[in-house]
């Protein structure tokens, strides 16, 4: 029943795709463009000229162990952050899939999170776990723990991990209590009566039938780790303590905007853009692969 | 071997009650068919048989043992669902060796079992199967196996043949009829299709919305219904009820338009004037002009090949339906009402009068 609209002409159908075409080009393509261009340019100090050095910036970048150390940041806060999200919003959309009373405002509620911008999250993260003033950090301290985030690397990544995991579970827990939902009562049912007490049930029939959902988030989720969690760090910890936070994200902005050195910079979005587009059509091809039940 | 007990047992939804104290004696090996229209509570009692339910009161006794408060997974029941529920990422031999895989059986047995029901049913080709790539019967057949290799004490069927197209579902409810026969296993069976439960069951509960109406073997229920309810309910096209008032000695009934049927086995009990509805099956009322016919004004004929249904209009205005073998035609059929073939029940209460 596929119904297709035949334009008499151009002019029509360019005049309706103008603005989605104007916004893409303007917002996406123009600036990716010239990072790939920046990429392969080098500045001088003061930024009054600049020579073409080819894959030169690419090479340093690389070669850059302070990159190196952004990148394995990147993969342990990346890892983290999906694992954690993934993992809470499933038991938590496992919990909230029974028939409970109030459920529907408990759903609700854990909506909620997603409607609340990085930075305001990243303050009311602070809000717990500063050490002065934080009613987590407060206490922390007070049972003898020495948790001080903007001093110890491993509690500043902990941190950020939380805030940004935190962010990201409303998203997850909406697809897994869908894709709970979309699992028929009667299957079960029928495992129940098979003999398969809650917990096997869970892994033998549910956790299997939620794996297309499972891994459409776990892309996400790397995708969201990699390339969005820029406010949550900046606004709580701006990378630090020497640089225990700097994920890749952070660090293009570091370079940047901070430093000036823009070829570098570019070099490393440009880095970041392959990956995303690696990542993207790893997922395209393994959706299409994917059984559907 | 088993046999199960519902004693008593009640169920609420909040404050809609669905099942009014049903009391029930399966022997073993008896396959029971439950009916009813749709919401008159059998899932519900089924699901509660199952342990899906939790009865308000009452008690589940399978085999001398309460099962009441037992989980599903401790009663030795096997279920066949309407969707079959098959387990969608596992093939038909996961699927049929899930039950046993979790009870510790060994590979061997499991393997050997698994076998044996798939050859039971013919779907041994299919074993590798996912159950997407089975056509509607063949799941209704692994839902079976699923059900057979676990040798259960109890075989649940909730409407299972009701996802199949008609020619289908009249070749699995003889299957299932002389699977059960073959087994033995003690067997509930719910359904709304009159047809299903007639042909499949050692003795058939019409419930009627909440209650067990009639509990008694098919023809029993077909010929001598207990009350009006399963009188309508069972049969197609079903019963005439005419209403009538009992005549003085309780001999006769006297229909609205002045007529009187005499009754042919005794006289019922009752005063004079006692209103009653008279039951007549549409393929016992017999065509023919006499003293005494009725003058029936067509409506509307379907012809069904071997017979012909009438439906038409008594002088009063009461609907009749007749059921005549061969071919009609016509305006008016004038026909006869045989008092042999009347069941008589109180209007009142709508309860079986006996001679």
């Amino acid at each position: 029943m596929q119904k297709k609209v035949i334009f008499r002409g151009t002019l029509l159908p360019i005049a309706l795709l103008a603005p989605q075409l104007v916004v893409t080009v303007v917002f996406f393509f123009w600036p990716a463009g010239q990072a790939v261009y920046q990429s392969m340019l080098r500045e001088d100090a003061f930024g009054l000229s600049s020579e073409f050095v080819g894959l030169e910036n690419f090479r340093e970048v690389l070669a850059d162990p302070s990159w190196v150390h952004a990148a394995l940041n990147t993969l342990v806060f990346s890892g983290c952050v999906a694992g954690l999200a993934l993992g809470l919003a499933l038991f938590l959309a496992v919990q909230a899939d029974k028939s409970l009373r109030g459920a529907t405002v408990y759903r609700s509620l854990l909506i909620w999170p997603y409607a609340v911008a990085p930075a305001v999250a990243a303050v009311l993260w602070l809000f717990l776990f500063q050490p002065q003033i934080g009613l987590i950090g407060r206490g922390l301290n007070a049972i003898g723990i020495p948790w001080d985030y903007r001093l110890n690397g491993t509690h500043a990544m902990i941190l950020v991990i939380v805030a940004a995991a935190w962010k990201q579970l409303a998203y997850n827990f909406i697809f897994f209590l869908a894709g709970l939902q979309s699992i028929p009562a009667s299957v079960l049912e029928a495992a129940a009566i098979d003999g398969a007490r809650p917990a096997r049930r869970f892994w033998t029939i549910i956790f299997p039938l939620l794996s297309p959902t499972t891994f459409f988030l776990l892309v996400v989720n790397l995708t969201y780790a990699f390339f969005e969690t820029f406010g949550v760090i900046h606004a709580l910890t701006g990378g630090g303590p020497a640089k225990a936070t700097e994920t890749l994200i952070y660090k293009v902005y570091i370079d940047g905007v901070e430093n000036l050195n823009l070829g570098s910079s570019s070099a490393q979005s440009v880095i970041l853009m392959v990956l995303v587009v690696l990542l993207t059509a790893f997922q395209f091809r393994a959706v299409e692969k994917k059984v559907h039940y | 071997m088993a046999t199960l007990s519902l004693r008593d047992v009640r169920k609420s939804f909040n404050a809609t009650q669905v099942l009014h104290g049903i009391e029930l004696e399966v022997a073993d090996g008896e396959l029971v068919v439950i009916v009813g229209a749709s919401g008159c509570g059998k899932s519900t009692l089924l699901r509660i048989v199952a342990g899906l339910e939790t009865p308000t009161s009452g008690q589940v006794v399978i085999s001398n043992r309460d099962v009441t408060g037992l989980e599903p997974a401790d009663r030795d029941i096997a279920m066949v669902f309407q969707n079959y529920a098959l387990y969608p990422h596992m093939s038909v031999f996961g699927n049929m060796a899930y039950g046993l895989k979790i009870r510790g059986l060994p590979r061997a047995e499991i393997e050997k079992r698994v076998q044996a029901a798939a050859e039971i049913l013919g779907i041994g080709a299919l074993l590798e199967r996912k159950p997407k790539q089975l056509s509607g019967g063949q799941r209704q057949r692994v839902a079976m196996g699923r059900a057979i290799v676990r040798e259960p004490a109890l075989f649940l069927f909730d409407e299972p043949l009701s996802n199949l197209d008609a020619k289908l579902r009249v070749q699995m409810r003889a299957e299932i009829r002389r699977l059960q026969r073959r087994l033995g296993v003690t067997s509930l069976f719910v359904t709304h299709d009159q047809v299903e439960a007639m042909t499949l069951g050692d003795r058939l509960v019409v419930m009627n919305a909440g209650r067990p109406a009639q509990v008694a073997p098919p023809m029993e229920i077909f010929s001598r219904p207990a009350d009006t309810y399963v009188a309508g309910f069972i049969g197609s096209p079903s019963m005439n009820f005419i209403p009538a008032t009992l005549e003085e000695g309780g001999r006769a009934a006297r229909l609205a338009e002045g007529s009187a049927i005499q009754f042919a086995d005794g006289p019922r009990p009752g005063p004079a004037g006692m209103p009653l509805i008279l039951g007549l099956r549409p393929e016992h009322i017999e065509p023919g002009d006499g003293p005494d016919s009725l003058p029936l004004a067509v409506e509307l004929i379907e012809p069904l090949g071997s017979e012909t249904v009438v439906h038409g209009r008594a002088p009063g205005g009461l609907a009749v339906t007749a059921r005549l073998p061969g071919a009609f035609s016509g305006a008016v059929l004038p026909v006869q009402l045989p008092a042999g073939h009347l069941h008589v029940f109180d209007a009142g209460s709508g309860r079986r009068l006996d001679p």
